[in-house]
């Protein structure tokens, strides 16, 4: 291929190909504010209703009867270029919303794990669920102003992850951070496949 | 991990989980979309730069849909603009998407990985921020 493109809509629109990147970790882990830090748009929030459709059953009968509630989703978009958009999704933060991860993850590049050295144990469901499922990963621990500085190391046998999963240090609140972080996962996808991604 | 099977409905209802609604009265009660698909980011796309005013069959929010896919816009831009649940926003989508007005241009299927370029293509420009 010799071009990004991937479809066309007719002789003249073109389509661009969206990448879904996962912002995951604890509640309260700065993934709100990292998609706001990276999105070049007004970070938007979508909701994903709650339904008996959404939880593991074919039996929607009724459904429309019931009350529902709803779960916002943050999210933003950086486009790369006119063919190229990589879209960044904040999964919900509640684990009764694991669920809701599933249509989040499906087809996902991969994903960003939060984690707060404060409140470290927060993100093992994250890194539970991405390693589960295959989806590469890194993880970004959120440097908060009053947190201890941990080495990465001591977090990396905290956390008991595999050692090619890339850890970076990141203040969620600064984009030039928040993209390095975006970085390392892409050039951990490339990794994965066997095809090094040369530093530009 | 899939989720607990749901517990009693008060579990569900509290501050967290957001305000009690009927979403999909917009839909006449549809859940589901009449066609499979409108991943998170699909692109639509109208297929007519027509403005289907005249349509009865049509509800403000349908028009709405078409308006904004004059150029091509994701599934969950749709939502959040016309701050409306996901799920209904497909079920309007699939809506439109029977009577030909709107095209959809799905994600290449998971486990598709996108090739070096577009992965290289996506480095470069994140580091161009």
């Amino acid at each position: 291929m010799d071009s990004v493109r991937y479809d066309h809509a007719g002789s003249d629109t073109r389509i661009p190909l969206a990448l879904k990147i996962l912002i995951a970790g604890g509640f309260g882990a700065g993934k709100t504010t990292l998609v706001s830090a990276l999105s070049e748009v007004r970070p938007l929030q979508t909701e994903e209703v709650l339904t008996g459709a959404g939880i593991g059953t074919d039996d929607i009968s009724g459904v429309e009867a019931k009350s529902t509630t709803t779960v916002a989703m943050d999210f933003g978009r950086i486009t790369i270029n006119e063919d190229l958009q990589v879209y960044l999704f904040g999964t919900p933060g509640q684990d009764r919303f694991w669920f809701l991860w599933d249509e989040l993850a499906f087809g996902a590049l991969g994903a960003v794990v939060l984690a707060d050295t404060r409140r470290l144990a927060d993100c093992f469901p994250s890194i539970d669920y991405f390693e589960q499922r295959g989806i590469p990963f890194v993880v970004g621990v959120n440097c908060f102003d009053d947190a201890r500085r941990f080495n990465l190391e001591t977090v990396r046998r905290a956390l008991d992850l595999d050692p090619d999963v890339p850890m970076v240090l990141c203040d969620a609140r600064d984009r030039q951070s928040g993209k390095m972080v975006l970085i390392s996962l892409v050039e951990h996808v490339a990794r994965q496949r066997g095809e090094p991604v040369p530093a530009a | 991990m899939r989720a607990e099977p749901p517990g009693p409905q008060h579990e569900w209802l509290d501050g967290e989980a957001g305000p009690v609604v009927r979403p999909y009265t917009l839909t006449g009660g549809r859940v589901r979309s009449a066609v499979d698909g409108f991943d998170l980011v699909a692109f639509v796309l109208a297929t007519s730069d027509l403005d289907p005013a005249g349509d009865p069959r049509l509800l403000p929010e349908h028009r709405r849909l078409v308006a904004l896919a004059r150029q091509p816009v994701s599934v969950a831009e749709l939502a959040a603009e016309l701050d409306l649940a996901i799920g209904v926003v497909r079920v309007l989508l699939g809506d439109l998407l029977a009577q030909g007005l709107v095209a959809v241009h799905e994600p290449p299927a998971a486990g598709h990985l996108p090739d070096d370029d577009i992965l290289k293509a996506v480095v470069s420009g994140l580091r161009a921020l």
